[in-house]
């Protein structure tokens, strides 16, 4: 029989992609609303209640959008570009624990697969640049590879504490490890550091010197419009949702509720995803309030400082675990 | 480090800010009271038009929308406009006429909601202009403080004015 053989976990795939990109699309609305709030104002309160339905109407403009090409551009490039940005991130989420059983694919090497498909989105975003065949787009995307490279460095040796802490590259081992203490107290560096890379890899706010406006006009994406435009933009909400999780799995103990409260209290997927959500709160409040570095800035903080740093939290971890063992 | 910490936590308190943001078609915002909007024309406290068609607001504006031209009245001498044109669509609200106006007849509302379809519309004659009450100066009365004669009121006869002089008598 056809039903013997399914695995079961298949079924999560509609489900998550269909939830990543629903909360996505709410993000646009969230993200710009309690940005509102942060800076006194309001936000957008009209389409709908609170305004939720506003992406949807952003959603069907940008459908209903002249999809430009630029003459002066490479075609096939510039179509293939904000595929391979969304679709490696859409790949990265197959590795992603939802809950105790929730997973699609219950790798040995998740942890691996995310940091690769999180890099392979860069040339979606180089390519971008490229294809566009206009200087802004081009700087955009040498910026975010350059950018890309320097913090995928110790974005992968933060975990490694993570990694030695557990004994395994898989999620799920990650996420069984901290039933007595979550990683944030003994990994709070490495916490740390993942956070700022988090952030740099996702090109968020604080460190989206690839699209940065005030320079760049869009960066890399300043000639995409239509739906390919929207495409680039639902692949950063994703790779925000995607580091959310990703803070939330290894530093905060995924599914597990607090310790001090009755585990009980929550299903483990309530938990999940109101860390999720507290995480992407903060990175609203990190966009908020935090001016753009220079790009030396950047630069040399990755280098000079973050790099050192997670080097030397590896050095204590092992040191300790040697220690204790 | 800190400075950024000390920036996100201040950020954050913002969250529990009033808004500063006024939804505005339903909710009106505050309107001071001398706000620069409308136009109007304002009335004596004796009802009649304090306007005495000076041309001095016509003088000060700016882009050049006030229009009007002096008549006098018959019966008491008072001057006043025969027509007072005002082109909203050209007005920048600057209040140099109100400045520029002696005798306190042209005046700024605070109402800013002048929006038409219709260019000609913007166009506002005496009769849209002039109002009933005195607005800002409810005891100022031009004609009772002016040294001009009209009728039931002599040379001598204003306020904080002396009879004048007779200069062919010798007493003090």
């Amino acid at each position: 029989m056809f039903f013997e053989n399914i695995n079961w976990s298949y079924v999560l795939i509609l489900p998550l992609i269909g939830g990543a990109l629903g909360g996505a699309l709410v993000l646009v609305w969230w993200e710009r609303r309690l940005l509102g709030f942060f800076q006194d104002r309001l936000g957008p309160n009209r389409v709908g209640w609170f305004g939720i339905l506003q992406s949807l109407a952003d959603a069907i403009k940008l459908i209903t959008k002249d999809d430009w090409v630029p003459p002066f551009g490479d075609r096939v490039l510039f179509i293939l570009a904000p595929i391979i940005v969304a679709g490696a991130m859409l790949m990265a989420y197959a590795v992603l624990p939802l809950g105790p059983g929730l997973i699609i694919a219950d790798s040995n090497i998740a942890i691996l697969w995310i940091l690769a498909m999180s890099s392979l989105a860069v040339y979606g975003v180089l390519l971008a640049g490229l294809a566009s065949n206009n200087k802004y787009s081009l700087l955009g995307g040498l910026r975010s590879v350059a950018q890309m490279v320097t913090y995928e460095v110790f974005m992968g040796l933060s975990l490694l504490g993570v990694v030695m802490l557990t004994g395994s590259f898989s999620l799920r081992d990650v996420v069984h490890a901290q039933e007595d203490m979550w990683f944030c107290i003994p990994q709070c560096v490495g916490l740390v550091i993942f956070l700022i890379a988090g952030l740099a890899e996702s090109h968020r706010l604080p460190f989206d010197l690839p699209e940065a406006e005030h320079e760049l006009t869009a960066g890399f994406h300043t000639e995409y419009s239509g739906m390919k435009f929207a495409l680039i933009m639902a692949a950063e909400y994703l790779s925000l949702i995607l580091i959310s999780a990703l803070i939330v799995v290894l530093f905060f103990g995924g599914w597990l509720g607090p310790k001090f409260l009755p585990s009980e209290l929550l299903s483990g997927i309530v938990w999940y995803g109101l860390k999720v959500v507290l995480v992407i709160n903060f990175f609203i409040l990190l966009r908020a309030a935090i001016p753009r570095p220079r790009y030396d800035q950047l630069m040399s903080l990755g280098w000079k400082i973050l790099l050192p740093l997670s080097l030397l939290n590896i050095l204590i971890t092992g040191a300790i675990l040697l220690g204790t063992q | 480090m800190l400075s950024q910490i000390k920036t996100l936590w201040t950020v954050f308190v913002h969250l529990f800010k009033r808004n500063e943001t006024v939804q505005y078609p339903e909710e009106m915002p505050y309107q001071a009271p001398r706000y620069r909007g409308r136009i109007i024309l304002t009335r004596d406290p004796d009802g009649e038009e304090r306007c005495v068609a000076c041309n001095l607001c016509a003088v000060a504006c700016p882009v050049d929308c006030i229009a009007l031209q002096k008549t006098e009245k018959e019966e008491d001498g008072r001057w006043y406009p025969e027509f007072f044109r005002i082109n909203f669509s050209r007005c920048i609200m600057c209040g140099m006429c109100e400045e520029a106006c002696p005798t306190y007849a042209i005046q700024l509302t605070p109402d800013f909601e002048l929006c038409e379809f219709d260019r000609d519309n913007m166009v506002y004659e005496k009769e849209h202009l002039l109002i009933d009450g005195t607005g800002k100066y409810p005891d100022y009365s031009f004609w009772h403080v002016a040294g001009k004669t009209i009728t039931g009121k002599d040379k001598g006869e204003a306020q904080n004015e002396n009879k004048p002089e007779d200069v062919r008598s010798l007493l003090p």
